[in-house]
């Protein structure tokens, strides 16, 4: 009589059963996903790991100081009588770079994204963020190409400076690569601020400028705090566009007409020839380190920022 | 169940990431060796100074030997010689010599002995633009110019005004610290001293006098194969009361000229096959007639 039972998946309460394939198929690709999900995470630890244990034997050699690594400008790396690694005239030099370039690129976004996200018209909006976004696909080679061709031109011709390939240079074009990032995060942190703030400021007879500049801006202060925090990240990262468009000198500028060099370009420029695992390579990899930690607090204070955000509400 | 398919997908993962990083980096390594498409690539790397004559002579080869590709790549002396260190190319191009710790390096990562061949001769000529009233220095102010503590900052230290500048101040344009061009400057002209901090450092000899070209108050170094109409090539003097010698393929065979140099190419042991073939077709008539016409100095004949 066992014989004749029917076996106990077919069970009405039961779901349909599925093929062991499907089910397999289902798990790999669950972990699949979850292997990439984990694997961000990992890859951060490892690059990390790897230029810190690059760098590392240098800090504890003799002849390197840290003291003077931070704090001092001479940077003979190559020197054939005394070698120096100072690295205070690169430190400054992406300082000047990238505060310039935010200082050119903050308004100029955070007014394209309030006109975006409270002034234009649907039709002029879906436009300006086709083309915002299109400014940020441009490769960072073609800007440092404009740099070193068509502004360092027209900066000699406005200025008189000597040399085009300058701290402004840098700074204008640096200016242009961050703008689309600021913009479209700004909207999207304008965008978020309720509708129910926008009805209350207007029902209170406040203007429409009143509105963005009292009630939204405040409101929204964080988001585009955040906005401005990732703009800088990404200046202070940009290594192609900076390295053509600076004129690549060692010293601590006195104007913005003068060239500097950054971190990144000089790790970019001098890589290639130190040769593997000389006091050189490592002591470029320790810049490397340094250029991580500031990019990475940058970052995480926009992302404390963006938290802090959501939490209010 | 869950742990095997986890591990084979991860095994799979790490396989697929290899793949895409030895696809990116085909010199580093597990690349190298080619699809037999085109018989045989010679990679060629290193000096910018002599990228110009490297390319000259790789475009020629290709109707002499059509099934030989030359790829030829700058970067500087230090970049070429750090990638024959690590045996990634066939031939490195140097404006500078081998160092005996780099062929110390190479011998260590590759069990092969650097082969050194003069390929032609260089005059290191210094720029200026050309509207600048000088005509002559002395080897001392230009160390003094480009040294490490040296005075001389302004145009008018050297005795000259600048028409149409108000700021006469110096611009030093000199050349990253991988170019065997910047080594031998510093060699020969600073005797081993250090650049004074500044200098607008360029990637490549043609930058170097284009930047001069485009300032009136600007001063720099790059091999006289580079010259345009817009610089002028200073004459020489190895000490003040010297005459000034003009970079000249005749001066820089004479030696009269100060700095005057080698070019040479490196293979890892002896070169064998179609790299064996290339080298001696540099140093043919054919190569040297090339060399000549892209602005060098032929080796003098043998016999």
């Amino acid at each position: 009589m066992t014989a004749h039972l029917p076996p106990p998946t077919h069970t009405p309460d039961r779901r349909p059963s599925r093929g062991a394939l499907a089910v397999f198929g289902e798990r790999v690709l669950e972990n699949v996903i979850r292997l990439s999900g984990v694997s961000a995470i990992f890859f951060v630890l490892a690059i990390f790991f790897f230029v810190f244990r690059e760098a590392a034997p240098v800090l504890v050699s003799d002849s390197f100081s840290l003291k003077e690594f931070l704090f001092s400008v001479a940077w003979y790396p190559t020197s054939d009588i005394n070698v120096r690694y100072g690295i205070l005239g690169l430190i400054v030099g992406t300082a000047c770079v990238s505060g310039l370039a935010v200082l050119i690129a903050v308004p100029f976004s955070l007014g394209s994204a309030i006109f975006i996200a409270e002034f234009c018209g649907p039709r002029l909006r879906e436009g300006l963020k086709v083309v915002i976004e299109l400014l940020a696909a441009i490769p960072s080679v073609v800007w440092g190409f404009i740099g070193l061709t068509v502004m360092s031109r027209l900066i000699v011709a406005v200025t008189g400076a000597p040399v085009g390939v300058n701290v402004l240079n840098g700074g204008i074009i640096l200016a242009l690569m961050c703008v689309p990032i600021i913009t479209s995060i700004a909207e999207d942190a304008l965008k978020a601020v309720p509708d129910s703030y926008r009805e209350a400021a207007l029902a209170l007879g406040a203007t429409r400028w009143q509105t963005v500049h009292r009630v939204l801006v405040p409101a929204a202060r964080t988001g585009l705090l955040a906005a401005v925090l990732l703009g800088v990240g990404r200046a202070v990262g940009e290594t192609m566009a900076v390295l053509m468009a600076t004129g690549h000198a060692v010293h601590i500028p006195s104007s913005v007409l003068d060239s500097v060099r950054t971190l990144t370009a000089n790790i970019a420029a001098e890589l290639g020839e130190a040769s593997v695992n000389s006091e050189h390579y490592r002591v470029l990899f320790l810049t490397g380190v340094l250029l991580f930690l500031i990019t990475f607090v940058i970052n995480l204070t926009a992302d404390l920022v963006v938290r802090g955000v959501r939490r209010e509400r | 169940m869950r742990i095997p398919v986890s591990r084979a997908s991860t095994a799979s993962c790490f396989i697929a990431l290899t793949a895409v990083v030895c696809a990116s980096f085909p010199s580093a390594g597990c690349g190298s060796k080619r699809a037999p498409a085109i018989a045989t690539t010679i990679q060629v790397k290193g000096s910018d100074t002599m990228v110009n004559i490297a390319q000259a002579w790789a475009e020629e080869y290709k109707k002499v030997e059509p099934g030989v590709e030359v790829e030829v790549s700058g970067g500087g002396s230090g970049v070429g010689i750090a990638a024959l260190e690590k045996g990634t190319i066939d031939i490195a191009d140097a404006s500078r010599n081998m160092k005996p710790d780099e062929i110390a390096q190479a011998k260590r990562n590759t069990g092969k002995e650097p082969k050194e061949f003069i390929v032609g001769y260089d005059a290191l000529a210094v720029y200026v633009n050309k509207d600048n009233p000088l005509d002559e220095v002395t080897l001392d102010q230009l160390a003094s110019v480009f040294a490490e503590g040296g005075t001389v900052a302004r145009w008018s230290q050297l005795g000259v005004t600048i028409p149409g500048v108000s700021d006469n101040t110096i611009v030093r344009v000199s050349r990253q610290s991988s170019s065997g061009t910047y080594e031998f400057f510093r060699e020969h002209v600073l005797n081993k001293r250090d650049f004074k901090l500044g200098s607008r450092d360029m990637n490549g000899s043609k930058e170097v006098v284009e930047l001069v070209g485009n300032t009136k108050t600007a001063i720099g170094y790059s091999g006289m194969g580079y010259a345009t109409p817009s610089v002028k090539m200073l004459r020489l003097a190895r000490k003040a009361g010297e005459p000034a010698i003009a970079p000249t393929v005749e001066h820089a065979l004479n030696k009269s000229y100060p700095l005057a140099r080698s070019l040479q190419v490196y293979t890892l042991g002896e070169p064998e096959g179609a790299v064996k073939k290339y080298v001696e077709w540099m140093l043919s008539e054919t190569g040297q007639k090339i060399l000549q016409e892209s602005g060098y100095v032929p080796i003098p004949h043998q016999n």
